[in-house]
């Protein structure tokens, strides 16, 4: 993620509103992992997302001149993706996000971790094994669609609480709980499947603390 | 107060966040200091987080930007021959 700089994206699109249409380039640039990680979150093919991407880019250009500055620039950009897969999910009729929503968002599930006592920690050069990053990349698109898209927009883009609700249309409350559930739906799935990642312990209790 | 293992468990992803208060973050670490399962339940848990935030492992589709700077190419053209 690159972080938003206001003073950078106010300036670009008065330049480019005034005609400095190429600016647009580097004004999009670094929303858009966010953009496309947030279609494929909701319409969960590969193709389909990256076209919804490029039409939600043109979309933003076109409509530069009703961004109201009272948002931050990515949230807006965001909103529009949403807007942009919800519209596709509606036509194909293949899903009902919105109902399903709801429906999931009610039930008060059973979070209660997986109670490992196998392994801590996997450390990050494991991910160097193509294997460990299929298994994680499996477990998030395995989620739900409501947990899926705050699990992406908070700890895959590292967007802030505040933004995630707006990009969402969810309540900051919400993005918190599902964030907590997913996390923990996560941990429950991939703590069996992660254990071979995990240094060998040197004994029966050698990771534990003495 | 003493917390339980089920009451650091629902706070966990708030833990990892600092977004517990102090007096709850104390708790949890007094706790976390006797009970294994909760420690390892949270190191774990933060874990899971770090390894899926990695960019390795969500990486945009090969020549993903090429192929959406070149279509916005094309309709900057479009938008300024109209």
């Amino acid at each position: 993620m690159t972080a938003s700089n206001p003073e950078f994206e106010a300036d670009c699109i008065r330049r480019i509103l005034a005609g400095e249409k190429q600016l647009f380039h580097s004004l999009i640039r670094p929303c858009e992992r966010a953009i496309y990680f947030l279609l494929l979150s909701l319409l969960r093919n590969e193709v389909e997302a990256e076209d919804a991407a490029q039409d939600t880019a043109i979309k933003v250009y076109l409509n530069l001149s009703n961004f109201r500055g009272d948002s931050q620039f990515r949230t807006w950009v965001l909103s529009i993706a949403r807007n942009e897969g919800l519209g596709r999910l509606r036509k194909a009729a293949s899903r009902r996000e919105d109902s399903l929503d709801a429906q999931i968002d009610e039930q008060t599930g059973d979070y209660t971790p997986a109670l490992l006592t196998s392994w801590r920690e996997v450390p990050l050069e494991a991910l160097e094994r193509q294997e460990l990053g299929d298994i994680l990349r499996k477990a998030v698109e395995g989620l739900p669609p409501i947990y899926r898209n705050v699990v992406l927009l908070r700890d895959i883009e590292q967007m802030d609480v505040r933004e995630t609700a707006a990009a969402l249309g969810i309540t900051e409350g919400s993005v918190k709980v599902r964030l907590h559930r997913a996390r923990a739906m996560l941990q429950r799935d991939l703590a069996p499947r992660l254990e071979g990642f995990a240094p060998k312990r040197t004994g029966m209790f050698g990771w534990l603390k003495s | 107060m003493r917390i339980d293992c089920k009451h650091v468990w629902e706070h966990i992803s708030g833990y990892i966040d600092g977004e517990v208060d102090q007096a709850l973050r104390a708790e949890i670490d007094r706790h976390l200091e006797t009970c294994e399962i909760c420690s390892a339940v949270l190191d774990s848990t933060r874990n899971v987080v770090v390894l899926v935030a990695d960019e390795r492992v969500f990486e945009l589709p090969t020549g993903f930007s090429e192929r959406l700077h070149a279509r916005l190419d094309r309709e900057l053209e479009l938008a300024g021959s109209s």
